[in-house]
């Protein structure tokens, strides 16, 4: 298991509730779990993942998310059982949809 | 060019195909669920991280209160994605919270939706603890009067541990996919050997551990379409008539007699086509193809 641990400066966002959680660890199969962060312009992300090694791809797929997508202002937590690069960008686009109410 | 219209076609959702979350939401009476200890604020099994395994937030368990057809009712549902559905510490902690407190709340009933392959073996003693711990939640549980539906219909089946306490609950509704048995068939091939049993013979997996076999068997109390839907108003229309007895020793000594008269009538037997010819069906092969209002019909036709 690797862990990795990201920040990105992104544009706020509002969340509809408190927390939204998408996916299941499942092989090739992730879950993301997105909470209301410290920093408004800011978003954190920890990952857990099962591949060790891919913590440059882990960090182009996200940057690119966050700066397509306002993510600040959240905390993301990921638990990974060896998801692809597609999948992670379709799980976060709908973690993000559930946070902030379906406006994705 | 117009669209086609489907006017024959009903929107199913497969009971089997979806993770814990999604039969939660589309069992129970919509947006009535409330989540005890939910991922935001719940611990990854500590076993899995010390094995350097990623651990899910939830630990593959999710436990809350929720209705039924306005009916309050407490669920567990188990995630057949992560690790097997597989029962380790948090995960068994999480049961066995939640059955107690039924026990003392006294809601309508415990909807325990079974997706699991028995002990997560990772953690070795916690989760057998955790398993026997189930065992006896869900028997107090029942003896407080609140009766325990296991719903089986995933694709981990109910097997190991969890195949004895999906026994141990009130009554369990099955669909054809759904798999209920103690030894998977997998286990018994390794230590048996593949004469025994061919795990690769999934139509022979099916013909003993499937959701038609324990309907004609008396194993499950019902039998639904592969549908959360379905699962949903089997349980509804079970709960509506429910007048089960608090189990007592003299009902466990019975069901104990029954079940070894049971084993010595179809003793030697090898296959469900076996079973059901001795069970009086006139064509035991029919009974694979056959959907599942007509074998509900087949079994109401069988001498007693």
């Amino acid at each position: 298991m690797e862990n990795l641990e990201f920040r990105f400066a992104a544009q706020p966002v509002k969340p509809a509730a408190g927390a939204a959680l998408c996916g299941v660890v499942g092989s090739g199969n992730l879950e993301i779990l997105i909470r209301p962060g410290d920093e408004a312009d800011a978003c954190t992300v920890v990952v857990k993942t099962s591949a060790r090694g891919f913590g440059k791809i882990w960090e182009a797929v996200i940057a690119e998310f966050a700066s397509r997508h306002p993510v600040g202002g959240t905390r993301i937590a990921i638990n990974d059982m060896g998801a692809t690069p597609a999948v992670v960008t379709l799980r976060l686009g709908q973690a993000l949809g559930d946070y902030t109410g379906g406006a994705q | 060019m117009n669209a086609p219209v489907y006017t024959n076609l009903v929107l199913r959702h497969s009971y089997f195909e979806a993770t814990a979350r999604s039969r939660v939401a589309a069992v129970l009476d919509a947006g009535s669920f409330r989540e005890f200890l939910p991922p935001e604020v719940a611990q990854p099994s500590p076993h899995l991280a010390i094995l350097d395994i990623p651990g899910a937030f939830d630990d593959g368990v999710i436990i809350g209160s929720a209705a039924l057809g306005g009916k309050p009712v407490l669920v567990i549902a188990q995630e057949g994605q992560f690790m097997g559905g597989a029962v380790g510490e948090i995960h068994g902690a999480k049961i066995v919270g939640l059955l107690r407190r039924a026990a003392l709340e006294k809601p309508a009933a415990v909807l325990f939706m079974v997706d699991s392959g028995g002990v997560r073996l990772h953690e070795a003693n916690a989760g057998l603890i955790a398993i026997s711990e189930i065992m006896r939640a869900v028997l107090d549980t029942r003896a407080a009067g609140v009766p325990v539906l296991a719903l089986v219909g995933g694709s981990c089946g109910a097997f190991g541990g969890m195949g004895i306490v999906s026994r141990l609950c009130s009554a369990i509704i099955m669909s054809e996919e759904g798999r209920l048995a103690l030894s998977g068939p997998e286990v018994i091939e390794t230590v048996a050997g593949v004469e025994e049993f061919d795990s690769k013979d999934r139509a022979l997996v099916w013909r003993v551990t499937g959701g038609k076999h324990r309907y004609l068997t008396g194993d499950c109390a019902e039998l639904v379409e592969d549908d959360a839907a379905g699962f949903r108003q089997g349980a509804i229309d079970l709960l509506a008539g429910w007048n089960e007895p608090v189990p007592s020793s003299a009902g466990l000594r019975a069901e104990q007699e029954r079940l070894s008269r049971r084993r010595q009538r179809f003793a030697g037997m090898r296959d469900g086509l076996e079973v059901w010819a001795a069970l009086g069906v006139p064509d035991p092969r029919q009974v694979s193809l056959i959907d599942r209002d007509s074998l509900v019909a087949l079994k109401k036709g069988l001498p007693a």
